[in-house]
């Protein structure tokens, strides 16, 4: 079995008001030197295979075709061997 | 020329169904049935509406998982064999979702849930959704949205424009396209789309909550009048076919 950690993000092209958002709410607690806050999504799923590249091309396009929509989002993600629950 | 058949999706958290059943059924006397999202066809329907609401509760993001729908699949089916499909809000989100039409819906530029009329600019009159109406005619519609801002990059923004896809664009009440009138930060101010064949819309606001003369505005019946003319046309060029 594999987890997969998948990390969903707005395309560096999109503007993102949330994270425009808590930039300000960052700067208004002080931390001045701080720019760049982007918001993203975090998803985490277990594989039932024991192969690697397997869970690797599932992963990708569970992502691809679903979890991210490649008009506004990249994904990226880590796979780990797990034992399971 | 007999009546059109509107077959209306019911997905989980659709909550317009009902309004489109109402105008199109009730007050335009056509043919309205409501089509449940796990049935594998949506039937022998002339129009299907995707109605707005939040489907799947938005979860991922609006319109992802009711793409996956069974009934979707019918709905792409009758699309691709030239079927009129019509996505109201949630269901313009869906339908771009589905890949049916270019783009993408980002959260409204104020991270605000706006929910008011809004002008729009009838951008053409040749197609199903505009027949009935002026050119350049400047329509009142309600808008009820979180993500509305219509976003696509450059190159299929300009393909938008060179095909005259976009019908539908954000105005002030003469007419004219300010950023003040752009409720959400639309690209090129767009509210509603077509696709390249004409048979697939998809727009933000509700005309569907601008039908009944008892709320004081009919200006979206104008929408439905034009998609209900665009088949009796159709039967008057069939029938001077056939004689």
């Amino acid at each position: 079995m594999y987890h997969a950690r998948i990390v969903v993000t707005l395309r560096k092209s999109i503007l993102d008001p949330q994270g425009k958002a808590v930039e300000h709410g960052v700067h208004s607690l002080g931390f001045k030197d701080v720019e760049r806050v982007r918001i993203g999504k975090y998803i985490e799923l277990d594989l039932r295979t024991e192969d690697r590249g397997e869970a690797e091309r599932s992963a990708r396009e569970i992502c691809q075709k679903l979890l991210a929509n490649p008009v506004m989002e990249d994904f990226t993600f880590t796979l780990e061997e797990s034992k399971g629950m | 020329m007999g009546r059109v058949k509107f077959g209306i999706v019911v997905f989980p958290g659709s909550n317009c169904d009902h309004d489109v059943e109402y105008v199109t059924g009730t007050i335009l006397q056509q043919e309205a049935r409501l089509i449940w999202h796990k049935e594998a066809s949506v039937g022998d329907v002339d129009v299907v509406i995707l109605p707005g609401g939040f489907s799947y509760g938005d979860y991922l993001r609006t319109g992802a998982i009711a793409r996956f729908s069974p009934i979707m699949k019918d709905v792409v089916r009758f699309a691709e064999r030239g079927g009129v499909v019509f996505g109201i809000c949630n269901a313009f989100q869906v339908l771009t979702e589905a890949g049916l039409l270019p783009g993408v819906l980002l959260r409204n530029q104020s991270l605000k849930f706006v929910c008011r009329d809004v002008y729009l600019k009838v951008e053409r009159t040749d197609t199903k959704w505009t027949a009935a109406c002026e050119p350049q005619e400047v329509l009142r519609i309600p808008i009820a949205h979180g993500d509305g801002n219509y976003y696509a990059d450059p190159e299929t923004l300009r393909e938008l424009e060179d095909n005259r896809q976009i019908v539908f664009r954000y105005c002030t009440r003469e007419g004219k396209l300010t950023a003040a009138a752009n409720p959400n930060g639309s690209l090129g101010h767009i509210a509603g789309i077509i696709n390249k064949r004409g048979n697939i819309l998809g727009m933000m606001p509700h005309p569907e909550r601008a039908s009944d003369s008892a709320l004081g505005n009919t200006d979206g019946q104008k929408v439905f009048r034009s998609l209900i003319q665009s088949f009796i046309h159709q039967g008057e060029m069939a029938a001077s076919a056939v004689s």
